[in-house]
């Protein structure tokens, strides 16, 4: 079927098929690698994408729930060549080590700012408790989102 | 000048975080190549059966497959493996445990891939399979390998000094411990994963997802039947690693695809589930140690009896016992020991190299029994762990000469009067209704590199490039530790260039050079010390061309600045990229090899365990304090307060330094606490993460970290950070949850049904084994 939508803040059309999982529609047939795939049975949140601003796992989503939506993947956080906020904290607070995990505990930060300019601690760590990281030990990134609210707010 | 450098020992924010943040790095997973084929593989049903008939005619006629390979498609000897090549990339006679690979399939898409290795139908005749280490190592028990002279054994060792056993009867106090470990898998986030073709010029290409690119690039060679020369390895950044790609995972695979694929790309791709099922695991233990110490608390002799459940092939298997007999003394002077360890095949999964090496293992053993041996003796345990604990100069229990930096002491120390530990009575006498809380330490060390026999070889390769910037060529891959931009603040500090001078090529066998493994605790350490030794050598090299090309300048005059050479006398200057293009491309590169340094003294532990690491010259060392409160209505632990005092020699980037503390902690938390990876009958029943439970951010506090900077000779007085994180969670947290439960839990990982059954089975809480 042919199913459009936005993406990345462009309009996009494209023929799949309904069940394609949209992580796949991403990473193999628009070749944009950014989202990562860790599980593929919503355990991990390495493929966190945002539909209409919110926070969904693109290896459940199916390419047919596309339709006449927007979707933000981690490629389009970078507006005017400069870095989101929370990628920028990210770098310079050392969240990242293999970095695998960083996209999409990147889109479940943006997405709990949005949500909650101001986070606490145990709400950073509550929000991002579904994107797991096997190399940081969290702290780190809890620091880095803690910073990027500031500078947000 | 305008950009700051970043001088070793501060914080340089890591070069690869930019790219991996904005999506843009490209892993081994993330390669798609033109035209590719996927390729999946058909793995064994059996833990233990012989392959009578393989079917693939059913398989091969379904639409979009391109090839159906088996073991008969194999040129070479079909065979991988370090230091014994007894894996097979495909099954041939049998198979030895459930997930070992039979057929491999390429496909044109996932869907004709899964649909074809369905319809592979393999008839096996089933064998008795064992599962269990000490019973595999009985006379009747069914044998993995009928041919080997060791039978299921594949490694023991023995380890007499002093007295041995003897000296226990000479101990004021005895105390008595068995203790079992549980399988750990590492769980990277990227799954094992690459891509292979065949270029134009013959050569097989493959990226993937390894901390060993130039080794894999040998047992290639020998599995595939096709020369060195022939084969090209590249390593991008790996989306984790923890020694579970420390050696070939897809690779063989991978490359018996392109070999038989019609020219066209291969990629393969594991699901977690199947990464769960055929990746290697942590070993697990079972320790059974005597301690015994004299009326005033000095350690005088110990015994401890280790099997290791190896699985089904050697893989690293042996030298991880070599670790674990090696740490199973921890770091204190015992004068009468007797140390033996077994390391067994079973039909289970195969366990090697996970971060620790061994030394997790053996220090969770060793630390328990110092708790209960100082509670015997009344002593507080951190007494009682400065009171035994080595210096340099001193010798282990496990007989391992301290000849270098050792800074156990001071870290006890700092532990001793950090308030957490000063005020621990008032912060456990405070705990709230139907909580318990306790407090525990652990102390250990973490050897680096490869041990007296073989050799700890890195060459490192670095190059001025014409437009007067540099680039290093990488023999070590970046599993994630950040070894590429520490690399470069190595570099930079030598050539006095800003981070943004260098560009870093990452192992390929092509053009860098070899250099080991990204393991050991030894990436930073050996490569880093090759890439001074290049540095010092181009940076000599520019300034005596700059003496060439600026008349009447001396060398001693002569400053290397950001892309220039100053002459300080006159001011005069010229620019990098003038020096460049006077130079032809052999002046340009500068190579230079490092050894690292190897233990010499003579110890009394087998030849088979020397060959395969015993012992280390150069350890870090670290004393961990866990404060954990016990919820007795649920049984859950929350680790309240965590400090890691940590040596391992000097920092050089502290942000890079705590990555790493924090990371070894935490999965060292799971180690203890969660992870509880089941195997049954050779079944693997954690088969995603709902079942394999892996720390997440609220489980976990916020971490402290204190360093103790001893000198050594890594780079800039540098010892290996990488895995020290990792020992002491395991025995600190166990120690808390015992002061908490006045009684001790012996078999991990603590979770809330041990626990629970712990509280109800003695509800007064009064002292008792399990
Ligand atoms: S890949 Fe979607 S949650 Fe893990
Ligand atoms: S940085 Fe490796 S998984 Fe998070």
């Amino acid at each position: 079927m042919k199913i459009s939508f936005r993406l990345n803040e462009k309009m996009i059309e494209i023929e799949t098929a309904p069940d394609r999982r949209v992580i796949d529609l991403l990473r193999e047939d628009l070749g944009i690698t950014g989202t990562k795939e860790g599980c593929g049975s919503g355990e991990c949140g390495a493929c966190t994408v945002l539909i209409d601003g919110v926070s969904k796992l693109s290896c459940l989503m199916l390419a047919a729930q596309l339709e006449g939506r927007s979707i933000t993947t981690i490629e389009g956080l970078v507006q005017d060549g400069k870095l989101h906020p929370v990628q920028k904290a990210f770098v310079s607070h050392g969240a990242v080590q293999c970095g695998f995990c960083s996209p999409g505990m990147v889109m479940s930060a943006v997405d709990l700012l949005q949500r909650n300019p101001l986070p606490g601690r145990q709400e950073i760590r509550r929000a991002v408790s579904g994107n797991l990281c096997r190399c940081t030990g969290y702290q780190k990134i809890i620091d880095a989102i803690q910073s990027a609210a500031k500078e947000l707010d | 000048m305008t950009e700051a450098l970043a001088p070793i020992g501060t914080v340089l924010t890591r070069s690869d975080a930019s790219a991996k943040v904005q999506g843009c790095e490209k892993y081994a997973a993330d390669y798609y190549p033109q035209g590719m084929l996927w390729a999946g593989v058909k793995r064994s049903a059996y833990a233990h059966a012989k392959i009578l008939r393989i079917e693939t005619s059913k398989a091969v006629e379904v639409t979009g497959v391109a090839a159906v390979l088996t073991s008969g498609d194999i040129r070479g000897s079909n065979r991988v493996g370090v230091p014994e090549m007894d894996q097979p990339v495909l099954a041939d006679d049998k198979v030895r445990c459930k997930g070992d690979p039979v057929v491999l399939v390429l496909a044109e898409n996932k869907k004709a891939l899964e649909l074809a290795l369905e319809k592979i139908e393999i008839d096996y005749e089933v064998l008795p399979a064992v599962f269990d280490p000490r019973e595999a190592l009985k006379p009747d028990a069914p044998l993995l390998y009928e041919q080997r002279p060791g039978k299921n054994l594949l490694l023991s060792g023995t380890l007499e000094r002093g007295n041995g056993a003897a000296s226990l009867k000479d101990c004021k106090f005895v105390v008595e411990g068995r203790f079992k470990l549980p399988w750990q898998e590492h769980a990277y986030l990227e799954t094992e994963a690459g891509v292979a073709g065949i270029n134009s010029e013959g050569i097989l290409e493959i990226t993937a997802s390894t901390q060993t690119p130039f080794r894999d690039r040998n047992e290639l060679s020998h599995a595939l039947g096709l020369p060195a020369d022939k084969i090209r390895v590249t390593a991008p950044y790996l989306g984790g690693a923890f020694g579970g790609k420390d050696g070939i995972t897809v690779q063989g695979l991978l490359g018996l695809g392109a070999m038989h694929s019609g020219d066209r790309p291969v990629k393969m791709w594991t699901s977690r589930e199947e990464s769960f099922l055929s990746s290697t695991k942590r070993h697990p233990a079972e320790l059974h140690y005597r301690l015994g110490c004299t009326q005033d608390g000095i350690l005088l002799a110990m015994t401890c009896e280790v099997v290791l459940d190896t699985g089904a092939y050697a893989a690293l298997g042996g030298a991880v016992l070599a670790m674990v007999l090696e740490h199973a003394a921890g770091v204190y002077r015992i004068p009468n020991v007797f140390i033996e360890g077994f390391c067994v095949y079973t039909n289970n999964s195969v366990a090697s190299a996970f971060r620790g090496f061994g030394a997790p293992q053996g220090l969770a053993g060793i630390e328990q029994m110092i708790d209960l041996l100082a509670d015997e003796a009344g002593i507080d345990a951190l007494k009682f762990r400065l009171k035994n604990a080595v210096n340099r100069g001193d010798t282990t229990g496990s007989g391992v000469l301290m000849s270098n930096s050792t800074g156990i002491i001071s870290c006890l120390k700092k532990v001793q009067r950090h308030p957490l530990w000063i005020n621990r009575q008032d912060w456990v006498n405070n705990a709230p209704a139907f909580k318990k809380r306790g407090v525990g330490t652990a102390a250990g060390m973490q050897g680096t590199g490869y041990g007296p026999v073989i050799l700890d070889i890195a060459n490192a390769k670095t190059e001025l490039l014409p437009d007067g910037r540099f680039r290093i060529y990488s023999g070590v891959a970046d599993m994630g530790q950040g070894n590429n931009p520490t690399n470069i603040h190595i570099a930079g500090e030598i050539l006095n260039q800003a981070p943004k001078d260098f560009e870093l090529l990452q192992p390929d066998t092509g053009s860098c050079l070899p250099s080991g493994s990204s393991s050991a605790s030894r990436t930073t350490f050996s490569f880093g010390n090759a890439l001074i030794g290049a540095c010092k050598n181009l940076k000599e090299r520019i300034l005596t061309r700059a003496c060439n090309l600026m008349m009447g300048a001396y060398f001693e005059n002569l400053l290397l600045a950001r892309g220039k050479v100053l002459d300080m006398t006159s001011g005069r200057e010229i620019s990098l990229q003038a020096i460049a293009s006077s130079m032809t491309e052999q002046e340009r590169i500068s190579i230079f090899s490092y050894i690292a340094p190897a233990a010499k003294h003579p110890e009394s532990v087998n030849s088979e365990i020397r060959f395969l690491g015993f012992p280390h010259r150069i350890f870090s060392f670290a004393c961990h304090l866990a404060l954990v409160e016990i919820d007795e209505l649920s049984g859950e632990i929350e680790v309240c307060d965590y400090l890691a005092c940590t040596d391992a020699g000097r920092i050089l980037n502290p942000q890079i330094y705590e990555q790493q503390i924090h990371g070894g902690i935490v999965q060292g938390m799971g180690y203890v606490l969660w992870e509880d990876f089941r195997i049954h009958n050779g079944d693997v029943l954690c088969r995603n993460l709902a079942t394999y439970i892996l720390p997440t951010a609220v489980d976990i506090p916020d971490l402290q970290s204190l360093a103790v900077e001893t000198e050594e000779t890594g780079p800039f007085g540098m010892k290996g950070v990488g895995e020290i994180g990792i020992n002491l969670p395991y025995p600190a947290i166990s120690n808390a949850v015992a002061q908490a439960l006045g009684r001790r839990i012996y078999e991990g990982p603590l979770t809330a049904e041990r626990v629970l059954k712990c509280l109800n089975s003695n509800p007064t809480g009064g002292k008792s084994e399990d």
